[in-house]
């Protein structure tokens, strides 16, 4: 709604949708419809069948994050819509890092790595492939630490995110109807 | 029993109650339209398939039921993308079934072939592209459940044509559609009517603003009974004309950039605000951030996005209009509030008067005569189709709508063209009713073409073209805003009365109001299609204006020197 409101934050919502051609296009579709500022978007299989699951991470205000939440509602195919900001949850990025380290730095940049705790998975004579997983600021730290020695290519996943909590039997999609978001206001 | 999924498809419509369709056929519908010789549903060939998209709009709007429109694939299905968009902004039912080429040319930029679910995405309530004969059935179930539940909207079912020539076994069940992820049904919860009743207990300034919701819910008799036992002044949105009585002593009238001045004052003078199926348009508002500065809000809104889209609500209650007023109005205290009542009178009484009847006849005519004439001849009752411009504003508030449904006109996206397709497909769905369309000279030429549909049709409309010799509108934003420039606003026009008789309609001419309720006469006593061009004074305005982005109270206007300006006494 606001451009510069000071209540804006990351907005973390998982999406289960019905598996079909031309969902994700829907979703996408409404994002820029709307001006909302996605951050990130990942789309999976989930154990059921004929179900995907989309993490999307946006930036806004809460009532811009509620409005998104009625909006995915509106699409025929969206089965649930679930807010994970203010939810204990956990939200996980992958990213793959290609740096330079040529012989002389090499112990230096498996050392930063082992501090990260994230996993080399290749290593070449002048470059190796850092995994890491973790929290958005883990691996912006990891980022900004390999920056000095030169990074080839960068990949990351985007976030996923799940709640800490055990409700997910009787919240799993094929259990619930499709809502819409708390009273307005 | 098998069937062609060509005879599926009519099948289908049939059932869902449609009698009458509008298209325009083409290579990858040809297999529908084979089928269709054999169904009892009359098929209205358009001459343009924006009008066929129009007409079903019109259609559904005129009735309440859903309207149905027909193209083949590629430029006869992006040719419906206008009408489409007209539908979805205004949320009316439409069903549009287009031809797509054949499932193994999908994606090989086959000849006609265009991505038509691509397309009309953002302008849809829902699409589908089937592509298996046998997947029809429940599909086109789906989108006639889609298109009228919930808040209705357009649906489009594009189907190839290997998946209408192919066979499939047709079973017909009467079941309720069941969709996993969509659920029209809501209602609000029990606490927040208490909220919603306490807030109107305790306004001492409340004002319903009563939107198309109304209309589409039938919730005029509990949208009146809210007013009368509350003691609430009711002013409506363009949308919303008919679905309050324009008589009846708590209305209002319009508001918003060409409503009265006194709804725009009171809007910005209210202590409540009870927003009854509207979405706080942008044209209703006027500027947001000095909007209704000392009102509460309450939001009864079928679509739970439109909360807080625009305005902040202090309590919203999500679900059909009619349902949530009958369960709020027994919880609500008889109340007089005199006082405000009183101020509004008195906001009345010196800002504009509309009956410009008693003015002298200065041998100009102007558009207000004509439309306020026709009201008069009509009482009210006629269905008026309008375009898009100065004619339309000032039909809006000159022709009183006595119920509702009686008022198709393009708000959302101001669609010029929209009128007499609209008119045509109205006329279908309500054959008794006289129907008028009241377009603008710039507006009637974009679908002039339909002209011939209505005489292929020996349809029974009039047609009022407002002949000011320009896009007024925007010339009149030129006037304002652009120091006079009339940057391509004149506009040159056939003689439209040549025009009536070269499709072998009656053709009129009016230029003075004494022959106004001649050519009223003539045209009713007509049987068919009557086109009368009134040649309106060029540079009339509307007022009052709230020019867009300008506080709701910051009106422009009429400047007391003009003839029909409006007077305080009566
Ligand atoms: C398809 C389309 N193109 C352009 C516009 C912009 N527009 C709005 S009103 C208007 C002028 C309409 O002129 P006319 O039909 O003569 O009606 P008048 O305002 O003169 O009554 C125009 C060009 C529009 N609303 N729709
Ligand atoms: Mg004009």
């Amino acid at each position: 709604m606001n451009g510069h409101d000071p209540l804006r934050r990351r907005h973390v919502f998982v999406v289960h949708a019905e598996d079909r051609p031309g969902v994700l296009d829907r979703v996408a579709s409404l994002f820029r419809r709307r001006s909302y500022n996605i951050e990130s978007l990942t789309v999976g299989r989930t154990d059921q069948p004929g179900v995907s699951r989309m993490t999307i991470v946006i930036e806004g205000d809460d009532t811009t994050a509620r409005l998104m939440e009625a909006n995915l509602y509106k699409l025929v195919n969206v089965l649930h819509v679930e807010n994970l900001t203010y939810k204990p949850a956990v939200v996980r990025d992958l990213a793959l890092i290609k740096v330079k380290a040529t012989a002389e730095v090499r112990a230096q940049v498996l050392q930063v790595t082992d501090v990260f705790r994230a996993r080399v998975v290749d290593i070449g004579p002048e470059a190796l492939i850092v995994e890491i997983t973790g929290t958005e600021d883990k691996i912006q730290g990891l980022i900004e630490v390999l920056e000095p020695y030169g990074i080839l290519e960068l990949v990351r996943t985007g976030a996923v995110a799940m709640t800490r909590s055990a409700e997910e039997v009787a919240d799993r999609p094929d259990f619930i109807a499709a809502r819409f978001p708390e009273s307005a206001a | 029993m098998k069937l062609s999924g060509a005879q599926i498809i009519w099948e289908v419509v049939s059932r869902e109650g449609v009698d009458t369709i509008f298209g325009y056929p083409g290579g990858a519908i040809l297999p529908a339209y084979d089928a269709l010789l054999d169904y009892p549903i009359h098929h209205v060939l358009v001459r343009h398939e924006q009008g066929a998209a129009h007409m079903a709009d019109g259609y559904a709007r005129a009735s309440g039921n859903v309207g149905v429109c027909v193209a083949t694939s590629g430029p006869g299905a992006t040719n419906l993308v206008t009408g489409l968009a007209n539908a979805h902004m205004d949320s009316s039912p439409v069903v549009a079934i287009t031809g797509q080429v054949a499932t193994p040319l999908i994606g090989k930029d086959a000849f006609q072939e265009t991505d038509v679910t691509g397309v009309t995405l953002p302008v849809t309530k829902h699409n589908y592209l089937v592509t298996r004969t046998e997947d029809i059935v429940p599909t086109l179930r789906e989108a006639f459940y889609i298109a009228r539940s919930g808040r209705p909207g357009p649906v489009l079912v594009d189907i190839t044509k290997d998946a209408q020539t192919g066979q499939a076994e047709f079973e017909w069940s009467d079941e309720p559609v069941s969709l996993p992820g969509y659920r029209p049904d809501l209602r609000p919860v029990s606490e927040e009517f208490r909220r919603a009743a306490d807030l109107i207990n305790a306004a001492e300034r409340p004002l319903i603003l009563a939107g198309h919701g109304v209309i589409m819910s039938a919730a005029t008799s509990q949208v009146v009974e809210l007013a009368e036992k509350a003691s609430v002044p009711t002013s409506l949105t363009l949308l919303g004309l008919g679905g309050f009585p324009p008589r009846h002593p708590l209305c209002l009238g319009m508001m918003g950039m060409h409503g009265e001045a006194w709804v725009n004052t009171a809007i910005q003078r209210a202590d409540l605000l009870i927003a009854l199926g509207m979405r706080f348009d942008d044209r209703v508002t006027g500027n947001l951030s000095t909007y209704a500065p000392t009102a509460k809000k309450i939001h009864c809104e079928i679509d739970p996005a439109e909360l807080n889209k625009n305005v902040r609500v202090d309590v919203g209650l999500v679900g059909d209009l009619r349902a949530t007023l009958e369960t709020l109005l027994p919880l609500l205290a008889k109340s007089e509030r005199t006082d405000w009542l009183r101020y509004i009178d008195g906001l009345k009484g010196d800002s504009a008067v509309r009956d410009i009847q008693k003015l002298p006849d200065d041998g100009h005519l102007y558009t207000a005569h004509v439309i306020n004439d026709v009201c008069r001849a009509t009482g009210g009752q006629a269905v008026v189709a309008t375009d898009v411009g100065q004619h339309q504003m000032w039909a809006a508030q000159y022709y009183k709508h006595e119920s509702p449904r009686t008022l198709i006109t393009s708000g959302g996206l101001g669609t010029m063209g929209f009128a007499l397709p609209a008119a045509m497909g109205a006329k279908f769905a309500r054959k008794d009713a006289e129907v008028w369309v009241i377009a603008g000279d710039g507006g009637f030429q974009m679908t002039a073409a339909e002209l011939s549909t209505c005489a292929q049709e020996n349809l029974n409309i009039n047609i009022a073209i407002i002949n000011n010799g320009y896009l007024g509108m925007v010339r009149q934003w030129q006037e304002f805003f652009y120091d006079r420039r009339y940057s391509a606003t004149p506009i040159h026009s056939p003689d439209f009365v040549k025009l009536a008789e070269a499709h072998g309609l009656r053709g009129l001419r009016v230029e003075s109001r004494a022959d106004v309720e001649e050519s009223f006469e003539a045209a009713r006593n007509h049987e068919g299609t009557v086109v009368i061009d009134y040649r309106v004074e060029q540079e009339d305005s509307v007022y009052p204006m709230v020019p867009s982005g300008n506080d709701l109270d910051k009106m422009i206007r009429r400047p007391q020197s003009n003839p029909i300006y409006e007077t305080a006494d009566d």
